[in-house]
């Protein structure tokens, strides 16, 4: 029996062991600007600090730190996941609730590492599984024009993350799973575009944030980049990037991608959704020879299969007869019988990725809202879509959303009545 | 021969005349161009905001049969401006409408505005629901003198003497759905419906008790419309409270 007491004994110390390291341990100090190798001369430098206002934008930084009607960069706001709310900071140079006191050491650390600046493990909610791609170089700039905003005061929201997700050191599991910390190495390979544009895409235009599936962890893995995944908590889908047919980019040319990125439209699509976001404050302002480095990454992708399950329907045909009067009705007067659009007004739905993607989620939730294109420099007074959540009912939607998904070229599932009675409560935004 | 034979007779005429001239100008070989599609859209700001026209209607008429979404025409279109921008930085709340201007540009905004504002169509009533006579009666009371005990001013005070707002800034109150209204002074009192600082709505709508928002939301639904339907001239109401959309500080000057 002794023994079965000094075993017990030792899984209890080492528990506690345990527990206290997960509380208390991995202290880093800070490095204060003072004792910082970068001098306040260089992060004075307006070139340094044009060039970082470029990335931040291509970066898309305000997308994530500003609050609705808040000042940008300032935080403020919380960022909704399947894990709880996780708040998102201040990046101004204030000195109490932004990075005021902040020297390059730690933005570097938060940025490549995913650590704070007390050596805190990041909430991947930040990026830097793509972040940790971008140059020494371009972190430099980046944070020469943080620090050269004018500070605002704004402190952060609470967090509502649930146990075991409310203690950091949980994510040492989740990055040893889905985190390789390195700046990205070009491939000699291939040619200069060609490595600009991985580098854009896969560092800070995290593009995989979003155009990839989570698993059940909330992370992506590394077979699946740009192949398309449902956006966790905002319910749209955002769309396999690679020439994978139905729902990938098969038959865009470099010029439609370069076009929806500058402009908000393309002969194969218009961006909607968290996209027009994205295109409206971050892709309209990028350079037209980045456009063309990111449209020559995209286009190398090679077809990958989807992994989503086609539902089983008994009465899909039945379904898409019922929907072909609707579309006749609602539809074909803007997007046309043959659901070719109209050049530059109104997007072709045959081939179009977002009506053909696995979930039919995308062509439901416009049908549902509609709304405008994109507000760009390009686009400034753009179309819109009439929405149709208060005419149509769920059996409307889904008929509709399936005659498109399996009408001229498109081959997709059919979408369900109650598909769309869960889309239709989905909070927006 | 009297004019409805001659518009009979004009119609075969001029749509021969119409076959002739297209025969002439080449239509067939058009076919050869590009496969047949139908025709493109008109470049008409309402035909961009058909997202915004699905509910508030073509001109801006609203949905009265719904009960719900306001009239916008003839509004003041600075007036409409402001509540896009209330709704972009979520002062007002509602998120069919914050989903939809959210990333509209300040001048596309404008544009909108100054379509709505500048169409004129007939109003039409909303149906109202049945209230006492004594509901009705404080209704009108409260519209057209307010409540000097409890520091409710008319609405009238502010919103014209007819009702039919002021510019540039202050939205007509005639021809709106009760539904509309009642949720409106509710949603001030809630939080959802805000403006810039000072928000005077948001004082009065704190006045008034429950059984206030019906009546005067029944009353103004249920008024009929004055002869003149277009909003009062800027500078002719002095408003009894300070209104930051009147351009008051924050200090109540």
């Amino acid at each position: 029996m002794k023994w079965l007491l000094r075993l017990l004994l030792l899984i209890v110390l080492l528990a506690a062991l345990l527990l206290g390291w997960l509380f208390f341990g991995g202290g880093h100090r800070p490095t204060s600007p003072a004792m910082s190798k970068v001098t306040a001369a260089t992060l004075q430098d307006p070139a340094l600090i044009a060039r970082g206002e470029y990335l931040a934008t291509l970066g898309d930084c305000a997308g994530c730190h500003t609050a609705q009607g808040g000042a940008r960069f300032a935080g403020g706001r919380s960022l909704a996941t399947p894990f709880g709310n996780i708040p998102v900071p201040n990046i101004t140079p204030d000195r109490e609730t932004g990075l005021g006191d902040w020297s390059f050491e730690d933005f570097w650390q938060a940025l490549h590492v995913g650590k704070g600046r007390h050596g805190e493990l990041l909430y991947p909610a930040f990026s830097y599984t793509s972040y940790t791609k971008v140059t020494h170089d371009d972190a430099l700039a980046m944070f020469a024009w943080l620090q050269s905003l004018p500070p605002v005061h704004v402190p952060s929201t609470a967090s509502t993350l649930a146990f075991p997700y409310s203690v950091r050191k949980s994510l040492t599991a989740w990055r040893a799973l889905y985190f390789r910390e390195g700046v990205f190495k070009p491939d000699p390979a291939q040619s200069p575009q060609w490595n600009r544009g991985a580098y854009l895409v896969q560092g800070l235009g995290h593009c995989n944030e979003c155009h990839a599936a989570r698993d059940s962890l909330g992370g992506t893995s590394g077979d699946r980049h740009l192949t398309g995944g449902q956006i966790p908590m905002q319910n749209w889908y955002a769309p396999d990037l690679s020439t994978q047919q139905n729902g990938g980019l098969e038959g865009w040319g470099a010029q439609d991608i370069v076009d929806l990125l500058k402009t908000g439209r393309s002969a194969k699509g218009v961006a909607f959704g968290p996209m027009a976001d994205v295109v409206a404050t971050s892709t309209q302002h990028m350079s037209d020879d980045d456009l063309q480095a990111v449209a020559t990454y995209l286009q190398s992708l090679p077809p990958r299969t989807p992994l989503v399950e086609e539902p089983q329907l008994f009465n899909a045909k039945a379904i898409v007869q019922q929907g072909e009067k609707v579309y006749t009705q609602h539809c074909a007067d803007c997007h046309g019988k043959d659901g070719s659009g109209v050049a530059g007004v109104y997007p072709p739905l045959d081939g179009n990725s977002s009506v053909t993607e696995p979930t039919g989620l995308n062509a439901t939730r416009m049908v549902l809202l509609g709304g405008f294109a994109p507000v760009t420099a390009a686009n400034p007074r753009p179309y819109s879509m009439p929405p149709f959540a208060q005419q149509l009912s769920d059996s409307e939607v889904s008929a509709v959303v399936s005659y498109m998904r399996r009408s001229w070229t498109n081959n997709a599932s059919v979408v369900r009545p109650e598909d769309v009675s869960r889309y239709r409560h989905t909070p927006i935004d | 021969m009297n004019t409805n034979a001659s518009l009979r007779l004009a119609k075969p005429f001029g749509a021969a005349v119409l076959l002739v001239v297209a025969m002439l100008s080449g239509v067939p070989s058009h076919a050869a161009d590009a496969p047949p599609t139908h025709p493109a859209p008109p470049d008409t700001l309402q035909q961009r905001i058909a997202t915004c026209t699905t509910c508030h209607g073509v001109h801006g008429e609203g949905t009265p049969g719904s009960g719900y979404f306001p009239r916008l025409a003839g509004k003041p279109a600075t007036y409409l401006t402001r509540q896009m921008q209330d709704f972009q930085n979520g002062l007002r709340k509602y998120a069919p409408m914050e989903y939809t201007v959210r990333q509209l540009s300040p001048a596309y905004m404008q544009e909108i505005a100054e379509y709505f504002s500048s169409q004129q169509v007939p109003y039409s009533h909303s149906p109202v629901p049945a209230v006492s006579a004594a509901t009705m009666q404080r209704g009108d009371e409260l519209v057209s003198k307010g409540d000097p005990v409890r520091k409710i001013p008319a609405c009238a005070s502010c919103h014209g003497s007819q009702l039919t707002g002021v510019e540039p800034s202050t939205p007509g109150l005639v021809g709106l759905p009760y539904d509309y209204l009642s949720a409106q002074l509710g949603s001030w009192r809630t939080h959802t419906r805000a403006t810039v600082a000072p928000d005077c709505m948001a004082v009065v709508a704190n006045r008034l008790s429950d059984s206030d928002i019906t009546a005067v939301a029944a009353s103004l639904a249920s008024r009929q419309l004055p002869a003149d339907t277009h909003a009062q001239a800027a500078g002719s109401v002095t408003p009894p409270l300070p209104c930051g959309v009147l351009g008051a500080t924050g200090d109540g000057t």
